[in-house]
């Protein structure tokens, strides 16, 4: 198929940026959205201009490094994927494809659709942690039995990959999803009670301090969530810090 | 120089034991004075980091993805192995050092192998500690599976992400020692090169990868923890920024490159489906708990199904071939990944392959859904199931086990796993061979350690499936901890180590020249261009099968394309900025200097052991007959390679293995 690229282009952080157009042909439909991308930069690199830049590493979902708005939609129209899962049957020939970087005002772009997304870092510094020191001398595993059911869920909240898509796709900008996930996953396993007030102020806090608005409960943050991270988890956060204030 | 592993005295069972008794510590007020600096941040790096950070020490430590949680560690699916025995199926320390070294074929060396066991089991207590949301049983204890090439249940898993959720509690131990300023976290950063001051490893020079900045950092020991070199075969599992450069610029450094040709084609990864593609992507080998691998018996529906007039589910199970259970009976569809790698390559060179490249087989799920199907009706109390309702019951089962790799299938393949079988080929996944250490992981260089995959020590020539997250947490989290104090305690009186020397100058110019040179050099070929053509290369004559003329044509293939490239490569953009391409190009540079040294240890080795195939050197009758020879009389030692300018030039360094403990055996998994 031949496709008409719209790409947001910005040198650097202080540069502005603006929309440019390219075109690209002959792509397959079993190509995958970043390797569209691939063939559009071999393009550009042959005719002696720059590269797009974007963020990519494992090309299987898991890493969250990939990160682009397309079409208006975080990693694109097809749902629970990332934009390196994403396929080009997604699309037909003839069409425009509109591709942007995260944009939030606490995911600065550094260039083209690369942002900076250590504000997610900073909140786990803040208490996305368990203190529990090397030393092999922890009590064995199996000390502590833990519900099928909790340990599930635990797992669930915990499959969040940090990619950033809930903070893009909301109209406030929340990283509410992305911080409930953390805080539910210890929420609900025995080895988190210890800290669990502390944590969820302390996270909470500093998501406040980076500048992510509030959730309205839309809920497009799960829609777009490439992981199927459920907004139960803003509840359960929400519930936590209530519990902490007392 | 003699290689010294520095294996301690006595018996294997108390060699770690009394090695830690004896070692040197450093005091808690001395280790606030004392620096490290470590590269990489996946199981290895990561827990690494954390642990030394937690003991007292000052930690830098440098990724180049924007956040230490996205190394690829992160990307291992099936699980990690641990003697912990919960399933009193008869698993001890004993077993799991045995079936590592014999899963290796035999080329790996027994006490380090003995101690990964040994700690394997403190993994699993410190990451539930962690709160590492493990798969558990109804009654809340720890559930296990089983993988290849071993007769027990040890593997410890967190659905098909349990690398994401391990490297996730490694991280989360990384930031509570970022937060009390333990750890100094260096992201978007990549090392250039490594520094050494009378000998020792002091620092590092790293280019910020967002202003292309080059820095200078100085420590009193660096680690290389930056994972294996699979993408010198362009297509790979790997991710797309995975590479060899820190281990191969401490190669050229002086710490001996070991084993190169020992490389993992990992036998169930979605095939190629043309000339674009970027990477492959891996099926974990826990599908081959409850999948069965097969390709049609007869030429003609191999045909019918290439040209669209059968599908897999029209045979019956007489015109299947379901060749590892024929091959294998003992271990059938969980036979090790070299074997079942060179056995799907086996039917498709004879032109049983499944779709139209003629390199796929089938891996099928569906009597795995009916038995689990009547299982879950039984449990039920439900009299007389319907087909549809065994189906379903089924589906639900292998869905709570493998659900997110039957989504990953379909969203690549556009095929649904429940109802068609998938199609698999062997892709290149995992490198045994590495950076040589001793026995404390520390590399020929003074000060200069290299851990988990970065490294070659635990798995022989063949690793056993769930045992690279065990290594890589067993080096970082109780290993080097341990090793590195003894080294480090003689530098409580160094003081800081400064930059501004001419070690550091020379270092530095050195990267800033070749930096200098890519952005100016007006090639015609993109980086790109080479990266694909050395991976041709290394596919088609260092891959699953090896033989000496194809060694040879590929050591001078390799060398032609990279004066090529010195030639003609193109970089756009410049140093001072965000330039993927630039980090690329000084990448594929070292590629192309890796596989050719990799193809001369494959050329050196004229045996066939684990990965690692000689065409040479096959059995030729009896029970074994066509399967893999190995050569104990003549091979059973490490090659280790000192760096000598020209990768032809290397010169082999051996380090002879002693088998004390376990008695040298054809492997049979007949």
């Amino acid at each position: 198929m031949n496709l008409t690229l719209k790409i947001w282009r910005q040198k650097d952080s202080n540069a502005k940026g603006q929309m440019v157009d390219y075109k690209v042909t002959d792509i397959s439909e079993h190509m995958s959205f970043l390797e569209m991308m691939d063939v559009l930069n071999e393009q550009l690199v042959n005719s002696g201009e720059e590269p797009v830049a974007f963020d990519h590493d494992c090309r299987e979902g898991i890493c969250g490094m990939c990160s682009m708005y397309i079409n208006g939609e975080a990693h694109g129209p097809d749902r629970g994927v990332t934009t390196c899962q994403l396929h080009m049957r997604m699309f037909k020939d003839g069409d425009t494809i509109t591709i942007e970087p995260f944009r939030a005002a606490a995911f600065p772009v550094i260039k083209d659709l690369v942002v900076d997304r250590t504000a997610f870092d900073r909140i786990q510094h803040a208490g996305g942690y368990i203190s529990v020191n090397t030393s092999g001398n922890t009590q064995d595993a199996n000390a502590i039995p833990i519900s099928k059911h909790a340990a599930d869920e635990a797992m669930d909240a915990a499959t969040c990959i940090g990619c950033g898509a809930c903070v893009a796709t909301c109209k406030n900008s929340s990283a509410m999803l992305f911080v409930g996930a953390k805080v539910s996953q210890y929420a609900l396993l025995p080895q988190g009670q210890v800290e669990a007030a502390d944590r969820v102020r302390n996270m909470v806090a500093q998501m406040d301090l980076e500048g992510f608005g509030n959730c309205t409960n839309t809920g497009a943050c799960e829609i777009e969530c490439p992981k199927g991270i459920s907004l139960e988890n803003i509840a359960r956060m929400n519930r936590e810090l209530m519990k902490a204030q007392f | 120089m003699a290689l010294d592993s520095k294996v301690p005295k006595g018996p294997i069972k108390d060699k770690w034991t009394d090695y830690k008794n004896k070692i040197n510590l450093v005091n808690p007020a001395n280790k606030r004075h004392i620096d490290v600096i470590v590269v990489g941040t996946g199981l290895a790096g990561g827990s690494a980091a954390a642990t030394l950070a937690e003991l007292g020490y000052n930690v830098k430590a440098f990724c180049y993805q924007d956040s230490p949680r996205r190394a690829h560690s992160i990307a291992a699916q099936g699980g990690i192995n641990a003697a912990k025995n919960y399933q009193g199926d008869g698993d001890s320390t004993y077993r799991l050092f045995y079936d590592t070294v014999k899963g290796g074929d035999y080329r790996s060396r027994e006490a380090n192998v003995y101690r990964l066991a040994e700690v394997s089991a403190n993994i699993i207590d410190q990451c539930v500690a962690q709160g590492v949301p493990f798969a558990r049983d109804y009654g809340g204890l720890l559930d296990n599976r089983s993988f290849g090439g071993v007769l027990v249940s040890r593997t410890f898993y967190a659905k098909g992400q349990t690398g994401q959720q391990l490297l996730l509690g490694a991280y989360s131990a990384m930031n509570r020692q970022i937060a009390r300023g333990k750890i100094t976290m260096y992201n978007r950063h990549e090392m250039l090169d490594v520094v050494k001051i009378d000998g020792k490893a002091r620092g590092i020079i790293a280019r910020n990868l967002v202003t292309g900045e080059i820095e200078r950092h100085s420590a009193h020991a660096v680690v290389i923890a930056s994972g294996g070199y699979g993408n010198v075969y362009f297509l790979s599992t790997n991710a797309m920024g995975s590479n060899a450069t820190a281990a191969w610029k401490i190669h050229k450094k002086g710490a001996y490159f070991a084993n190169p040709c020992y490389t993992q084609i990992h036998p169930t990864c979605i095939p190629r489906s043309g000339d674009y593609q970027s990477k492959l992507t891996l099926m974990s080998e826990s599908l081959r708990n409850d999948g069965r691998i097969w390709v049609p018996k007869n030429m003609e529906d191999v045909i019918a199904i290439r040209e669209g007039r059968k599908k897999p589910t029209d045979l019956s199970e007489d015109e299947r071939d379901y060749y590892l259970e024929r091959r294998y009976p003992a271990f059938g569809n969980l036979v090790p990944r070299d074997v079942a790698s060179r056995a799907a390559k086996e039917r498709c060179d004879a032109g049983y392959g499944v779709n139209a490249t003629g390199e796929a087989v089938y891996l099928d799920f569906a009597s795995a859904i009916e038995r689990y199907g009547k299982e879950q009706a039984k449990i039920h109390n439900i009299e007389n199931p319907t087909a549809q309702k065994i189906y379903d019951l089924g589906k639900k089962v292998v869905e709570a086990k493998y659900g997110n790799l039957f989504q990953m299938y379909e969203k690549i393949v556009d095929e649904d796993p429940y109802k068609t079988p998938m199609m698999i080929y062997p892709a290149t996944h995992y490198t045994m061979g590495g950076v040589w250490v001793d026995y404390n992981l520390m590399t020929t260089v003074d000060g200069l350690y290299c851990i988990g995959e970065a490294n070659f020590s635990d798995h022989g020539a063949n690793r056993l499936g769930a045992s690279a997250l065990m290594q890589g947490l067993a080096d970082g989290y109780f290993v080097l901890p341990y090793t590195i104090g003894d080294y480090l305690s003689n530098d409580i009186r160094t003081g800081k180590i400064p930059t501004d020397t001419k070690e550091f100058d020379e270092a530095e110019k050195e990267v800033k020249d070749r930096i200098d040179f890519f952005v100016n050099n007006k090639g015609e070929h993109s980086v790109d261009y080479y990266h694909k053509k050395l991976g041709k290369i290394m596919w088609d004559k260092c891959g699953m099968s090896r033989n000496e003329q194809g060694l040879k044509e590929a050591m001078a293939e390799i060398k032609a394309l990279r004066e090529d490239f010195w030639k003609n490569v193109k970089v756009p953009g410049s140093a001072n900025e965000m330039n993927p391409e630039l980090e690329k190009a000084g990448r594929v540079a070292d590629f192309l200097e890796l596989g050719e040294l990799f193809a001369k240890d494959a050329l050196n080795r004229n045996e066939s052991c684990g990965g690692h195939f000689r065409e040479e050197s096959v059995e030729l009758d009896g029970e074994q007959k066509g399967e893999a020879k190995r050569n104990d009389k003549d091979y059973a030692y490490v090659a280790a390679w000192e760096y000598k300018g020209e990768p032809a030039d290397a010169v082999l360094h051996k380090e002879e293995l002693e088998f004390k403990d376990i008695e040298l055996k054809q492997r049979s998994y007949k």
